[in-house]
């Protein structure tokens, strides 16, 4: 019995050890792993360690989503060119949609930059970049479904990712009972597969993929106003905003904006978008 | 019977072959093990502290005085609290507080997560113990008491061996329930076991196989662990029946 013991406390040591080496090994940052120490540090301190932090919900192909254990995306991509232009490390944080903003204004990570739409709610809790790419909210629907407009969405069960412009939209327009929310965006089109709901009201670009990949959904031509994606960044952290707007304006100059943008939306209507978006630094938020 | 086996097996293929899609999900398990085992630690060494307070106080209160009984009074209030507290709240919510507003400037989710599973695990052992100790019959302490053995002497020699069988069973448990629970952590975005399943299922709009085979993980798991606490009770009881 007490070489079982103590053979059990000697494994159990070992692996705290390891865990808290292994734990260590994952917080490169500095700052990060001294939870317990100090208060709330200006979020300049996540980024003067040399680190870029990025919040982002990981499953919005194509800005950002998981392929071959990897993040990688149109977000994930700008997201690393700016942090080499700034002459920091990109780590990227997986999280729900709804807590990124959240995270950014407590300093948890220095920015956030996940296909986020500006609007007027959004900018009262933190500051946002130029805009770096368009995109607009669509309804997919199943092929053969009687919804072809807007108006046919009246009274249906519509699915969206929680908190994106899309909830925000279906809420607003067809009231809460109608809205069903998930997590993520696949998962409300995984719901329309099986007809769990009728309709799914989210960015087009991510529609495009979703229904590229599932068969029997098409998109409505009918769509609602364009939106702007910016990253956003804490309120106090007014210094990084002008390092990332700078790296910003230097990456559409020199065409690395467009390349990636190209490389993952490969159709040229949505690439002059994106030119036509990040040229005009200013566009009026949608709601 | 052919297609449907063919349909299967390319499902297969898509949810784990495909872009090494199952490392997802063994970086997954890897992550939930580290939780769990971590948080073990934790709950059971607070679990154990916690328990003693409240059982010495418990079965002692009355008869200490002075700065002694005032501290442990003291401190027995405090573990109530911690006891009340943790465990009437649920673990999501202590998860979300935990990452959100507490630790909140860390991004080590597996910290976070090892430090808020630790605490609640910590509660349920408290009483796990505490209960132990007290199914222990008074005419042990008694008899231990006649002999000359102080508090201490008796807990030590007489009545923790005995009550260590009692608690293994529970203690047992509640490892199990910790294993299944540390499934919560995607809410902070820890890529645990479950996460993995998530992760796959929305890449490749599969629900059925990565649901599955997470299911089929967490169940081998619980599975070994039922038979090694089992082999151990036995061990335990080997003495008894002389």
């Amino acid at each position: 019995m007490k070489k079982i013991l103590a053979i059990t406390l000697a494994l159990m040591m070992i692996l705290a050890l390891a865990a808290c080496g292994s734990s260590a090994a994952q917080s490169s940052a500095a700052p990060a792993a001294d939870a317990s120490s100090a208060a709330a540090e200006s979020s300049g301190s996540a980024a003067d360690a040399g680190v870029l932090t990025m919040a982002t919900n990981a499953a919005f192909p194509p800005y950002e989503y998981y392929e071959n254990n990897q993040i990688v995306g149109i977000d994930a991509e700008v997201a690393a060119a700016i942090a080499e232009k700034l002459g920091m490390k990109l780590e990227i944080e997986d999280m729900d949609f709804g807590s990124i903003i959240a995270a950014v204004q407590t300093g948890k990570v220095s920015m956030g930059m996940a296909g986020m739409t500006v609007t007027d709610e959004r900018k009262q809790s933190v500051n946002f970049s130029d805009t770096y790419a368009t995109g607009v909210q669509v309804v997919i629907v199943k092929t053969g479904s009687p919804i072809t407009d807007l108006d046919g969405l009246k009274g249906k069960k519509i699915g969206v990712q929680e908190s994106t412009t899309g909830d925000i939209y279906a809420t607003d327009d067809f009231g809460e009972s109608n809205v069903e929310r998930f997590p993520t965006g696949a998962d409300a089109v995984l719901a329309l597969t099986q007809g769990k709901v009728d309709a799914v009201i989210i960015d087009n670009e991510p529609a495009k993929n979703y229904v590229a990949a599932n068969q029997g959904l098409s998109i409505l031509s009918t769509e609602y106003t364009k939106e702007d994606y910016a990253i956003c960044v804490s309120k106090d952290n007014t210094e990084l905003l002008d390092k990332i707007n700078t790296a910003l304006k230097e990456l559409t100059a020199d065409g690395t904006l467009k390349s990636i943008v190209d490389k993952y939306i490969p159709a040229a209507a949505s690439s002059s978008a994106a030119a036509d978006a990040v040229s005009g630094a200013t566009s009026e938020p949608s709601k | 019977m052919a297609v449907w086996w063919n349909n299967l097996v390319k499902k297969f293929v898509l949810c784990f072959i495909d872009d090494n899609r199952w490392m997802y999900m063994a970086k997954g398990l890897a992550v939930t093990m580290e939780v769990t085992l971590m948080a073990l630690v934790i709950g059971l060494l607070l679990g154990i502290v916690v328990a003693a307070v409240r059982s010495a106080h418990d079965q002692q209160g009355s008869e200490l005085s002075g700065a002694g009984g005032f501290l442990l009074g003291l401190a027995n209030g405090i573990c109530k609290l911690y006891l009340t507290v943790i465990r009437g709240t649920p673990m999501m919510i202590q998860l979300m507080i935990m990452y959100f507003v507490i630790l909140v400037n860390t991004t080590n989710k597996t910290l976070v997560a090892m430090v808020a599973f630790g605490i609640n695990s910590g509660a349920y052992v408290a009483e796990i113990v505490r209960g132990g100790i007290m199914s222990i019959d008074g005419g042990q302490s008694e008899a231990a008491r006649s002999l000359g053995l102080g508090y201490l002497p008796t807990m030590r020699f007489v009545i923790i061996p005995q009550a260590i069988k009692n608690i293994l069973p529970a203690l047992g448990n509640e490892l199990i329930t910790l294993v299944k629970e540390t499934s919560i952590v995607t809410v902070i975005g820890l890529g645990d076991l479950t996460k993995g399943a998530t992760i796959i299922q929305g890449r490749t709009f599969e629900a059925f196989l990565p649901l599955l085979a997470a299911a089929l993980v967490y169940l081998l798991i619980v599975v070994l662990l039922s038979w090694l606490m089992g082999k151990l009770e036995r061990r335990l009881r080997a003495g008894d029946r002389h």
